[in-house]
């Protein structure tokens, strides 16, 4: 039976913002982009599609969304064509699947492709439709349907408990924007200062403006295939998947896994077992994309992936440990707060940008890196999915 | 009945455990335990997540409860515009039972302090709808 090693050996993506483009459009401009980044690949040679995207059965009104977009990216797969929805993550969720399908001998090139249109001609259907996506039956029927107040209480928790301040908070956004803003793709290109971002329109106070993700058109594909195809069909340094986990505890804020907001025991499951699987440390890692939906959580998941210390997190960003030249450079090519978030293709980002790092090739470049750990959170934070990358198998 | 007329916005009317809505009706917020494995939790369910049995008890949840967090809500989602601002609370009652609620508007943010008394009980809402929220105690 084959367990073969796999690597990523491409990615692209359609222009993110405020898009005038359905979401097949950005899907084929994310397809061609990433087609393009591995000119050896005949397009006709890839067997699987895994398609990631939570809101295309309600913002664009299309389930089964797969084998359209297969059919406009001018593809015909035999192994596998599949829609996968696990809201934020569902592109990382998509590549954890589309590895083991490679892995195991099931398929032998996949595409993961996906992302979402989230503006649509009417504001209310958009933040009418917030409320899928979470536990609506009690958490909805409460009016927790758009995430900021459920990452304030996280915040003031955390402010509580270990002393975070406004200005920690708004270093993650000052550093990711600035990261952000030589990224021609995503949605924002203008760093924003401390200033700006102490000064922003409360959205759900400790949250302000530049505290948040903004809602986000966008799509994103990668490329697995297993080694020997991928020596084949690239001269580039492989890049391969060399851990993978997601951990889900619980599905509504009533059930909560940890000792409190700011504890996030389903992170700690998920890198201790990413880790394991990657035969790697914190320590270890080089450079990472970490879910930065809100500045809050960037901070803590340094923590709970192990970077620093429990609450020490917003002196670990504060201090520019999480900044290149740091310890570990984080989001470095603007993570959600200035990418944005088009969920399902977030984790297609992450891996794209992190092929780029662990191949040398990256806008803002981490010198020398040879291992990267992308991870998202899902929802009312619920789930969390890691990857850990290697330039050794 | 079922929960169409659950919260300010509802979504799913048919649900085995809608005995919880005659409950609020009555004027009791009430959820299940199981007599099988002796698991209790909320919201109520009609079989056990824990051992999967379907030999559930009712009970109200009575007494003080502790908040643990809340926030303010400025934008509500599209259906709660119109109750914006309001106070959404995380509190936490006996047996380690968390719950989501609103707190009641007679309760003003400088009033508000971490680790306060709360109880919880049945509100009307306009339109014959009807929902639980946190009051002081």
């Amino acid at each position: 039976m084959p367990d073969r090693n796999v690597c990523i050996i491409g990615g692209g993506m359609s222009k993110w913002g405020v898009r005038e483009a359905s979401i097949v459009d950005m899907t084929q401009e994310a397809a061609k982009d990433c087609f393009d980044d591995v000119p050896a690949l005949k397009k006709e040679d890839v067997d699987g599609l895994l398609f990631a995207s939570s809101h295309c059965g309600r913002r664009s009104f299309q389930v089964n969304a797969a084998p359209v977009m297969a059919e406009r990216i001018g593809i015909k797969p035999t192994s596998m064509c599949t829609r996968v929805d696990t809201l934020c993550a569902g592109g990382s969720s998509g590549i954890i699947l589309a590895t083991g399908l490679i892995k195991a001998g099931m398929a032998d090139i996949v595409m993961i492709a996906g992302g979402e249109k989230l503006y649509t001609p009417q504001r209310w259907e958009t933040y009418y439709s917030e409320l899928a996506s979470i536990d609506h039956d009690w958490d909805g029927a409460q009016g927790i349907g758009l995430p900021p107040p459920f990452f304030s209480m996280t915040a003031q928790e955390h402010m509580k408990r270990y002393g975070t301040t406004k200005e920690q908070l708004s270093a993650v956004s000052v550093k990711n924007r600035r990261n952000g803003a030589t990224n021609p793709k995503g949605h924002f290109q203008k760093a924003v200062t401390m200033e700006e971002v102490m000064a922003a329109r409360p959205i759900a106070p400790p949250l302000g403006l530049f505290d948040c993700t903004p809602v986000t058109d966008g799509c994103a594909a990668v490329l697995l295939t297993h080694e020997d195809k991928a020596k084949e069909l690239s001269d580039r340094p492989l890049v391969y998947i060399r851990g993978t986990a997601q951990a889900t505890l619980h599905s509504m804020s009533m059930n909560w896994p940890g000792e409190h907001l700011a504890d996030w025991l389903h992170l700690r499951t998920a890198a201790k077992r990413a880790y394991e699987r990657a035969r790697v440390g914190p320590g270890d890692i080089d450079v990472a994309q970490t879910h930065d939906c809100f500045t809050i959580s960037e901070i803590i998941e340094m923590e709970d992936l192990g970077f620093c210390k429990k609450g020490e997190g917003g002196h670990f960003v504060e201090s520019g440990q999480s900044d290149f030249g740091g310890k570990v450079p984080v989001n470095t090519d603007g993570g959600l707060l200035s990418c944005g978030h088009p969920f399902g293709a977030t984790g297609i980002r992450q891996a794209r940008e992190m092929l780029h790092q662990l191949q040398g090739r990256a806008i803002k470049q981490v010198e020398g890196a040879k291992i990267g750990l992308t991870h998202n959170l899902s929802g009312l934070n619920v789930e969390h999915t890691i990857l850990i990358y290697g330039r050794e198998p | 009945m079922g929960f169409e007329n659950f919260g300010t916005v509802s979504f799913t009317a048919a649900a085995k455990a809608a005995d919880f809505m005659t409950h609020l009706e009555a004027g009791k917020v009430m959820t299940t335990r199981c007599r099988n494995c002796g698991a209790s939790y909320f919201p109520p369910k009609a079989d056990c997540p824990a051992c999967l049995s379907s030999d559930v008890d009712w009970f109200e949840i009575k007494g003080q409860g502790k908040l643990n967090t809340y926030t303010i809500v400025n934008y509500g989602p599209t259906g709660f515009e119109n109750d914006a601002p309001y106070i959404l609370a995380l509190g936490e009652f006996e047996g380690g039972i968390q719950i989501l609620a609103r707190l009641g508007r007679d309760i003003k943010p400088d009033d508000i302090k971490v680790g306060m008394s709360l109880a919880i009980s049945p509100v009307k809402l306009p339109d014959n709808r009807v929902a639980y929220e946190f009051n002081k105690v």
